[in-house]
């Protein structure tokens, strides 16, 4: 056993500190998402939005986050309360898991495997189980049909996220995050397979409750949805872990799509600017676009959601990976042949 | 006592707990819940196996999918009424039939010689050679190039089955309204698009 822990102890410590160095600046960037968020949406609204603590409004959502650390954890009465504390832990958990395998730059990663985009789409299929522990165990009307609505939603819509990936997949030839953002050096996947971007786009919003989507927590129908019981901490924790989901999503996106890490066009002065500065400007733009559409897209109805997964996205996703799949093999593009 | 066999020890000891856990927890949604713990320990197993594809698959495709929709149907039940302790006893005579049964086929494999693969020299459809692909690549030129008949087989045949339960199930309810996008967009003169001035607004 001491030669065990004399072994693993520094492999061990430098793995926590990589965690450390990813969950502070995200944990920053939710931060800021939210503030971003926030403003955006005042901005459409022809609001101001937060403006009174800190400069530009700038703290208000720490100061947001303190009020919530100070307020009492409500447990209903009737409810499961193991499973109804272990819900908001596991989403949180998830969503943060989930960014061990995002490339940033070229080789900054914490584990760079050779199953990444399968590891992050097991990972956010496993997100659905906090939302459904929620409702289930609030033991209470409204969570429980948030938490209905929120599997169906999430289980359909990653259907033809999984195709998208596909697609993407055909054209790289390889599971492997950094290998997929190395494939785009000459073109951004956007260019060729933009209707699979759009549908990636929306899936994505549907995969993450964002409006249009947000039936699982439509206030003006189920209160919050699964949420409607949750206060204090636990509720934070999944605010925190919605939003750090988006951004996951973003960083997809941008993996998948927009070229991860590489400037625009490779010549001097854009190559010279660090490859993680692309890709935060291009998260930055993808979430400003997901803000967008908070702001001016009204909410689906449950019918039209089902409808769009199902007979729109699906047969459209599927037909693009034979097409795909057949040009690649005529045209002899496809990697490794 | 190397990392390996603590985390492997880690990952069954979680599974045999959670399976046990699955059948003497009182309450469905917490055995499902259980199952599901088992399911992902099960998938850790395959990643220090070096079966990373096999392992991300078991989790998209049983904890991601399927078990969703078990959870799904077990939340919705009634579950104060449908259990009843008291014939909980009345199953153990047909477990350790099964239970028999199962180690019985065990003991029989593991100690009859016939059964000895390394006695068996040639192999009627020998594997290709598989050194320095992932497992990705493996598994997927074994599916898809060497057994692309079966493979195609069993697809056609559970779409026959996924055909027969839609037609068995389908029934055509009168006097519902659908929604038909198309005709939604194409209809003229019920609705007016007006052009909104920034800070005037408009007079309906």
């Amino acid at each position: 056993m001491i030669n065990l822990a004399q072994t693993y102890f520094i492999e061990v410590m430098t793995i926590i500190l990589y965690c450390l160095l990813i969950f502070v600046p995200l944990l920053l960037g939710v931060v800021m998402a939210l503030y971003a968020d926030r403003k955006i949406w005042a901005a459409v609204q022809k609001r101001r939005g937060p403006n009174v603590v800190g400069p530009y409004g700038l703290f208000q959502v720490p100061a947001d986050g303190l009020k919530f650390i100070f307020k009492e954890i409500i447990l209903p009465d009737g409810s499961d309360k193991t499973v109804f504390l272990i819900a908001p832990i596991i989403t949180l958990a998830l969503s943060i898991a989930a960014w061990a395998v995002v490339p940033v730059q070229a080789g900054v990663v914490l584990a760079n495997i050779n199953v990444g985009i399968l590891y992050i789409f097991a990972i956010s299929s496993l997100g659905v189980y906090g939302i459904l522990m929620a409702g289930w165990s609030s033991n209470s009307k409204y969570p429980f049909f948030g938490a209905l609505r929120s599997a169906a939603q999430m289980v359909s819509y990653e259907v033809s996220i999984g195709f998208v990936i596909i697609t993407v997949l055909l054209c790289v030839g390889s599971l492997n995050l950094t290998e997929i953002v190395m494939a785009q050096k000459t073109m951004w996947f956007f260019i060729p397979l933009f209707p699979m971007f759009i549908v990636f786009f929306i899936s994505a919003l549907a995969e993450t409750n964002r409006p249009p989507f947000d039936l699982p927590e439509a206030e003006s129908e189920l209160v919050a949805g699964y949420q409607t019981e949750y206060s204090g901490m636990p509720f934070v924790l999944f605010m925190f872990g919605e939003y750090i989901n988006i951004l996951l999503m973003c960083a997809m996106t941008t993996i998948l799509f927009l070229g991860g890490w590489l400037p625009p066009i490779d010549i001097y002065p854009l190559n010279a600017v660090p490859g993680f500065v692309w890709f935060l400007l291009k998260v930055t733009f993808v979430f400003y676009l997901f803000a967008m559409v908070k702001a001016f897209v009204p909410r689906y109805r449950y019918d039209q959601l089902m409808r769009l997964g199902w007979k729109v996205f699906l047969p459209l996703s599927l037909f693009a990976v034979v097409a795909t799949s057949t040009i690649l093999f005529f045209f002899n593009l496809a990697p490794g042949m | 006592m190397t990392a390996q066999l603590l985390t492997f020890y880690l990952f069954s000891g979680v599974i045999l707990i959670s399976s046990l856990m699955v059948i003497s927890t009182k309450n469905p949604v917490h055995s499902v819940l259980f199952l599901i713990l088992s399911f992902l320990n099960a998938a850790g197993l395959f990643v220090i196996l070096h079966a990373e594809f096999l392992a991300m698959i078991l989790i998209i495709v049983y904890v991601g999918a399927v078990a969703v929709l078990f959870l799904f149907v077990v939340m919705m039940l009634d579950f104060k009424t449908s259990i009843n302790k008291d014939n909980i006893l009345q199953y153990i005579p047909i477990g350790i039939l099964i239970g028999v049964v199962f180690i019985a086929e065990l003991i029989i494999v593991l100690i009859n010689t016939k059964f000895d693969l390394s006695n068996i020299q040639v192999l009627p459809n020998p594997l290709s050679d598989f050194t320095g692909k992932s497992n990705t690549e493996a598994i997927g030129s074994v599916l898809y190039t060497d057994y692309i008949l079966y493979f195609q087989l069993s697809g056609v045949i559970l779409l026959v089955a996924m055909i027969g339960s839609i037609v068995l199930t389908l029934r055509e309810r009168e006097g519902v309204k659908r929604q038909v996008v198309s005709e939604q967009l194409q209809r003229q003169g019920k609705i007016d698009l007006v052009d909104v001035k920034s800070g005037k607004g408009v007079d309906v």
